[in-house]
């Protein structure tokens, strides 16, 4: 990182310190209600909520069922929701189907499901190049799918969010919801990345 | 508006940058914007996007997204009149400190926003339906991307009416339509350079589509 950078870095978060102090002063925010939402995403919202919907989804056709046809509902079954989820499409890879999300004009993103997006989701090679060339991006981020699989991007341009329902491991019969749960990575809800098998 | 931010399709951004065990914020400015901008939100989202696009595109790219969103958010208090310009320097130059809360506040609930309206006219294209897309290129705010104008594709599946982000962003109110999950053949959209055994779904307003043969 050059010096330039640093001194911008540092130029950028006195610019916002000075923002909040002045917004502070003039009622306009209160900072502990600011904490509180920093610590909210933080800490009580992330991809553990989406491996969870996806375990049981696993585990209990009837949920899958639901999940898939009432995605809303079932969700707000397992107590999840909220910002930037209130229109949810659950879409299932399966043998010869791989779903992968993407919002090209922002980074639209399922919040209460997923948490807040990794910045590689937000960066301009992914939102431009994800639609035109997913077979390359997918290989270079470590899933290589063979030409018979068909790929479905999934580009959020409106207010719909779309959670990508994994395929169940090889090797995870005997796992329990929590421990297929632990399995499942925020990268393969979005679809960049495919769930492992349980390491012995 | 044919804005930087219309990245589907476009070449040169490079090799897609992960970072393993990426913290939700890396440095605290971005988790103050996320939340000052959070705190206040029951805003117009359609027009809280379209400002971000308004950014010119240096800006848009320089300091990542919560660079944008600051920069947004900054014009935006500006504009309305809560802050200017020189209080802000001023503050800057005084070495600002950021304020420290007092007692906490109460715990945060994520609430969803409902974009469903009703609306009297049923649908006006159905499921399995060919449609084309129109050369739809305002000045202002749209979410039918540059990538998927004039592009043939068939209706996947038929949503409520939602607000029209066209007319909400600019204040012309809600104006609801149906919003149509619309599947194009990578073929279609990108000639060739296009994947095989790809498709794209595109959630598009009504407005946006005519049917075609």
């Amino acid at each position: 990182m050059s010096h330039d950078h640093d001194h911008e870095d540092a130029d950028i978060a006195l610019r916002v310190e000075a923002i909040e102090s002045l917004l502070t002063e003039k009622g306009i925010i209160d900072t502990a209600t600011v904490d509180e939402i920093v610590r909210y995403y933080e800490q009580d919202v992330g991809p553990l909520n989406g491996a969870s919907i996806v375990a049981r989804a696993w585990t209990d056709p009837a949920y899958r069922t639901r999940l898939l046809n009432s995605p809303d509902l079932a969700i707000a079954e397992m107590g999840y929701g909220g910002t930037e989820a209130s229109r949810m499409v659950v879409v299932a890879n399966e043998p010869k189907v791989h779903n992968v999300v993407v919002c090209t004009l922002c980074s639209c993103y399922p919040w209460a499901v997923l948490g807040l997006p990794p910045t590689w989701y937000k960066s301009p090679a992914y939102r431009s190049r994800i639609v035109r060339e997913p077979r390359a991006v997918l290989r270079e981020m470590g899933v290589d799918l063979p030409e018979d699989v068909e790929i479905r991007v999934w580009d959020s341009s409106a207010e719909v969010r779309y959670l990508v329902l994994p395929e169940r491991p090889a090797g995870s019969e005997a796992l329990s919801p929590a421990e297929l749960a632990a399995l499942v990575t925020r990268d393969a809800m979005i679809g960049t990345a495919k769930v492992p098998g349980p390491t012995k | 508006m044919n804005g930087i931010h219309d990245m589907g399709g476009m070449h040169g951004f490079g090799k897609v940058e992960v970072e393993d065990n990426e913290p939700v914020f890396h440095e605290r400015w971005e988790a103050r914007v996320f939340g000052m901008i959070q705190s206040l939100s029951g805003g117009n989202i359609d027009a809280g996007r379209h400002s971000i696009e308004r950014l010119d595109p240096v800006s848009y790219l320089k300091n990542g997204y919560y660079g944008r969103w600051l920069a947004a958010f900054e014009r935006g208090l500006i504009g309305g009149g809560a802050l200017t310009q020189d209080e802000i320097e001023t503050r800057m130059k005084a070495g600002a400190s950021a304020p420290h809360a007092t007692a906490p506040a109460s715990r945060w609930h994520s609430r969803a926003t409902d974009y469903v309206r009703k609306v009297d006219a049923p649908p006006a294209f159905a499921t399995g339906q060919a449609v084309i897309t129109r050369n739809h290129q305002p000045q202002g705010h749209t979410r039918l991307p540059a990538y998927a104008r004039c592009r043939r594709g068939l209706i996947a599946r038929v949503h409520p009416a939602m607000i029209f982000p066209d007319d909400h962003a600019h204040g012309r109110g809600e104006n609801p339509q149906y919003l149509y999950t619309v599947r194009f053949a990578a073929g279609e959209l990108w000639g060739d350079a296009a994947d095989a055994n790809s498709v794209v779904h595109i959630d598009l307003f009504e407005s946006y589509l005519e049917a075609t043969a």
